[in-house]
């Protein structure tokens, strides 16, 4: 299991038509996924959407109902959790309580029976990476939270697997520490040059570490993209939602570029294929008028405002009573109560698939 | 001012004055134990080193020979016989243990794996034995074990033993009964641990390439170790002492320690040769408990002075 592969072709890892099915819960659906060899992956979505499931399936502590999954010209599913080139850093870090910080570490390479000689340069050469070699003799419990998943990542990392799996391994830190710990793994991503796939339901976490996005939705694929795309073009009123990062206006269109929504009339870039369906504008997109604009006006009155050190952000109550949130610069200054125009340039709308 | 003050429990105190509730709460265990426990243990030391008197009874002269007995000399030279019976009980005591723990383990994964509704019903059913008396049960192993009975039959057919004969007395008829006399004390301590494993270690140990020997080791044996040597204990140290199943379904042939020591303070009336072995086995337990705990600090260093 070395890195890269003998024959240089590289290890992608081609996940196809995966079914899984606890019990009447069809938790994954037909899924399909490629990603090339070297990639840093997110898997994002809210809890029950399956991306667990996915990532298990791929370690080998679950078995899809339907489907192949295939490492280069390997077939994972016909090898054993423990005979994959495969290793995970688990949610509660999952170190062994009894053994020591180096043994846990060792622990991987122990278990393939690599001689002591060979075994020991590379435990501290992991160790070292994650900058934990002065905790080498202290039991897992003796260690911080941060301490522990830095032993978690170098006992995965000390295999050299060809891809690491990542099982929302931030979400027991605090806000601070998981920080640091994104640069960190970003650094190390670049370091071992190996397939990361990281599971987490933090939109924050995907786009600071992730060269893509997947965000899942009920067994299948929402949205695939880099963190850029998926944070400024959702394609659905889910993405949009759950990365929070845009206004959603119900709208109707009858086939032409206009669709109305509840405070008047907006001019789209193209017609939607919906008669009935979900617009997106990003808050700082909105621009905000004195005077009503030529195209795309909206009436309203600043309901809220509130600094941001690098940005306003101000609540525009509309004439259904509907908000907006829009972000202006720190140096216009509105006030509450104020009635404004607000132009949505036509090129900034997000018609949405749904 | 008596020292600092500090809160436990919501209620603002003092560290003298919790030390003085502290100590209120547990004399009742001390006397307890004091009185029941350790007066007539001390008692016991002492009539050890005393004589037997002519005719039975106690003469207070002090005397290593009950001592040099236990050891195997009496007047007519050594005798292995005292040294076979402590061996005898030893290794039934360890055979006991080892068969216990086997078939207790998988029981306890078995209870566990069950849906939490029946497991409290199956734990009822392992103790519910041990609500009869110790006597009772081992005559009901009597009747089972009889020469007319099924197991009995079997046996003959297979050519086990001979036509027309009981099952007992035999050491396997031993075995039986201690195992399933025992088993209870074994399966509950390992029920707790197995109940309270964390998984995403065995599968810690699994990703991290373990086949299936080294998981069982490091996945499950090392979480269990508590349990474990909690089982060990409860069964061990009793098994030591046992002398009513080893009476009933062994024979007269089959003396344990515990049946040495019955027949000093009854039929042979010595009390302070019976003494000598009962304090013998006092002492045994404690270099076994000791020895555990020696294990289980070797096997759990995480937990040494975690508390």
């Amino acid at each position: 299991m070395t890195h890269p592969p003998a024959d240089g072709r590289p290890l992608d890892l081609a996940i196809r038509a995966i079914d899984k099915a606890f019990g009447s819960v069809q938790v994954l659906r037909g899924l399909s996924l490629d990603i090339p060899d070297g990639q840093f992956v997110t898997l994002l979505g809210p809890s029950g959407c399956g991306k667990t499931t996915l990532l298990r399936i791929i370690a080998g502590f679950e078995a899809p109902d339907r489907g192949t999954v295939t490492l280069g010209a390997v077939d994972l599913l016909a090898l054993p959790a423990h005979k994959r080139p495969v290793n995970t850093v688990f949610q509660s870090y999952a170190l062994f309580p009894h053994l020591r910080c180096e043994d846990n570490v060792a622990f991987g390479l122990r278990s393939r029976r690599i001689p002591e000689a060979e075994l020991r340069p590379r435990v501290r050469e992991a160790m070292e990476t994650m900058r934990i070699t002065e905790f080498a003799r202290r039991y897992p419990h003796e260690l911080s939270g941060g301490q522990r998943q830095r032993v978690a990542l170098a006992r995965a990392l000390v295999n050299e697997p060809e891809v690491l799996l990542l099982d929302e391994p931030m979400s027991a830190l605090d806000a601070k520490l998981r920080h640091e710990v994104q640069g960190e793994l970003k650094r190390i991503q670049r370091k071992y040059q190996i397939t990361f796939i990281l599971v987490t339901h933090d939109q924050d976490e995907a786009i600071a570490v992730s060269d893509r996005i997947l965000i899942m939705q009920d067994g299948g694929i929402a949205q695939d993209g880099t963190p850029e795309q998926v944070y400024e073009r959702p394609v659905s009123r889910f993405v949009a939602e759950f990365m929070g990062s845009a206004n959603l206006l119900p709208a109707r269109c009858a086939g032409t570029p206009v669709a109305v929504c509840g405070f008047g009339e907006l001019h789209l870039p193209a017609p939607a294929t919906w008669s009935e369906g979900h617009l997106a504008i990003r808050p700082e997109d909105i621009e905000v008028r004195q005077a009503q604009p030529a195209v795309n006006g909206v009436a309203g009155r600043i309901s809220e405002r509130l600094f941001r050190g690098d940005h306003w952000e101000l609540l525009v109550t509309l004439g259904d009573s509907s908000t907006l949130r829009i972000t202006t610069e720190p140096d216009q200054h509105h006030s509450e109560g104020e009635a404004v125009w607000l132009e949505l340039p036509p090129d900034d709308l997000l018609v949405l698939r749904d | 001012m008596a020292g600092r003050t500090l809160i436990v429990d919501g209620y603002l105190t003092t560290r003298p004055r919790l030390y003085g509730r502290g100590t209120l709460l547990i004399l009742g265990a001390f006397l307890w134990m004091g009185v029941f426990l350790f007066a007539p243990l001390a008692g016991l030391a002492v009539l050890a080193f005393a004589t037997r008197g002519e005719y039975g009874g106690v003469e207070w002269t002090f005397t290593w020979g009950n001592l040099v007995r236990l050891a195997g000399w009496d007047e007519f030279g050594f005798s292995w016989n005292h040294v076979q019976i402590v061996w005898r009980s030893l290794w039934l005591a360890t055979v006991t243990t080892v068969l216990c723990l086997l078939i207790g383990f998988p029981m306890a994964f078995w209870i566990a794996a069950k849906p939490a509704r029946w497991r409290g019903l199956l734990l009822a059913l392992i103790m519910v034995p041990s609500c009869v008396n110790l006597v009772i049960r081992t005559y009901a192993w009597q009747q089972f074990l009889g020469a007319q009975m099924p197991a009995a039959w079997v046996a003959q057919h297979l050519g086990l033993v001979p036509e027309g004969s009981a099952l007992y007395p035999t050491v396997a008829a031993v075995y039986l009964g201690m195992v399933s006399c025992m088993l209870p004390f074994t399966v509950l301590p390992l029920y707790t641990s197995v109940e309270r494993l964390d998984w995403t270690l065995v599968e810690a140990a699994r990703d991290l390439h373990a086949g299936r020997l080294r998981t069982f080791r490091h996945g499950i044996l090392a979480q269990c170790m508590p349990g474990l040597l909690a089982a060990t204990i409860l069964t061990f140290i009793p098994s030591l002492g046992m002398f009513v199943i080893s009476d009933m379904l062994g024979g007269a042939k089959f003396l344990l320690i515990g049946n040495l020591i019955q027949q000093q303070f009854g039929s042979m009336n010595d009390w302070p040769f019976g003494a000598t072995a009962g304090l013998f086995l006092v002492l045994a337990s404690l270099v076994a408990l000791w020895g555990l705990r020696l294990v289980s600090e070797r096997e759990t260093p995480h937990a040494r002075g975690r508390r």
